[in-house]
């Protein structure tokens, strides 16, 4: 068996196109689930009333944005080290998805934030940290666009995103390592703080949400392939191109 | 060493390196990554005179006291073994409660008291329904000391 038969463009292209459907399928089954678990089922909080059912958003998409930017980075480290170009364009195919999930973890967290803290936004560590993370995203897509040569811009890129990875540490530490007005986690390798059908709404709508992310990765990718390759023999030879 | 080997020992190294660099800077500029301080820190007068803070802790309970006007409430926040006397004049968060996580932002008038500008509720990360609130309560387990946990006092012993 080859190993690295789908690392090539042109293999990856056609795998890429029958298993984008199926993780979107998969994506919407576990996102009605989860939110027929977290809207309906949930009980509510204690504290918070209704207000706290935005985490059933906000922290699927806060972990799938530093998630989605270790992977990308990943890629980005393969793309540097063995000069592949299928690693590249995966990484430039995650990044607009996880600038989504960043913007999304935190322009829910500033609608939870108005009612619970009392504002929208403060300046502590974890808040800034985030935002931080969807500057890194839109710098990578900028730098990753900004030359002639598109390899050239991945090299460069990858070297951004890189470098970006210091602060995913920094992320998830932050609300141990300083006092911060954003809670601790309240899931974390060592146990749990929460009502477990809430646990349960939170975690099905983390599959869905990585389910989405590889999927839409995956239809992105189909046409950064297409545009690079958009010369070649096999390209030419699709249905879809005549 | 072949050059893919050689560009892999580079990345690792300039990210450990990274590592390292950042992780001194985050250090030195602990003081200034806090976004509040604790009782105790203003009680040993640790805080900055001139300018505005935040404290944080709890809503001592028993000390909210609500002016004639409505709006301006005085209250204490304690961290367990200090607690600083606060005023504040406007609208208090809908989770603002004895015994509950605070943030307040002001600076200390010349009688010791901490005039607030604004007033923040530090939620946290704890989430149940009220039946198991109540039932906890009523076992004594104390939910509120726990707000602070994790946050510069040592980890969630949970």
């Amino acid at each position: 068996m080859n190993w690295f038969y789908f690392s090539s463009p042109t293999t990856f292209y056609g795998l890429a196109g029958r298993l984008a459907p199926w993780f979107f399928i998969l994506a919407a089954a576990l996102a009605v689930w989860g939110l027929y678990l977290g809207l309906l089922v949930a009980p509510t909080d204690a504290q918070q009333g209704e207000v706290y059912r935005v985490i059933f958003i906000h922290v699927p998409t806060a972990w799938m944005s530093m998630f989605l930017y270790f992977i990308m980075a990943c890629y980005c480290g393969l793309t540097l080290v063995f000069n592949t170009r299928l690693s590249a364009m995966m990484a430039r195919a995650i990044a607009p998805t996880g600038a989504m999930m960043t913007f999304i973890a935190l322009w829910t967290g500033a609608f939870w934030g108005r009612p619970t803290w009392g504002t929208y936004w403060v300046w502590d560590a974890r808040l800034t940290s985030e935002l931080v993370l969807l500057f890194l995203y839109f710098g990578y897509m900028a730098l990753a666009n900004a030359f002639e040569d598109p390899r050239r811009g991945d090299r460069a890129a990858a070297l951004l995103a890189l470098i970006g990875v210091v602060n995913l540490p920094i992320i998830y530490f932050s609300v141990q390592w300083w006092n911060t007005l954003h809670q601790g986690s309240s899931v974390s390798f060592k146990g749990t703080s929460m009502h477990v059908t809430m646990l349960t709404g939170m975690l099905v709508m983390s599959a869905s949400a990585w389910m989405y992310a590889i999927g839409a990765s995956l239809v992105r990718v189909r046409s950064v392939i297409l545009e690079r390759e958009r010369r070649a023999q096999w390209v030419r030879n699709l249905p879809e191109a005549a | 060493m072949k050059p893919r080997t050689r560009r892999a020992v580079a990345i690792v190294g300039g990210l450990a390196a990274l590592g390292v660099a950042v992780a001194l800077v985050l250090n030195a500029f602990q003081s200034n990554l806090v976004f509040f301080f604790t009782p105790t820190q203003v009680a040993k007068k640790e805080v900055p005179i001139d300018r505005n803070f935040r404290v944080g802790g709890l809503v001592e309970g028993g000390t909210v006291v609500r002016q004639k006007d409505a709006l301006s409430v005085t209250f204490k926040i304690t961290d367990g073994a200090q607690s600083v006397p606060v005023t504040y004049t406007g609208i208090l968060p809908d989770l603002f409660k004895e015994g509950k996580g605070v943030v307040a932002e002001g600076r200390v008038g010349t009688d010791g008291t901490f005039r607030a500008s604004q007033v923040l509720a530090k939620h946290d990360e704890n989430y149940m329904p009220p039946e198991a609130a109540e039932a906890l309560k009523q076992a004594g387990h104390p939910m509120a000391k726990e707000n602070f946990a994790g946050q510069g006092s040592g980890g969630n012993k949970r």
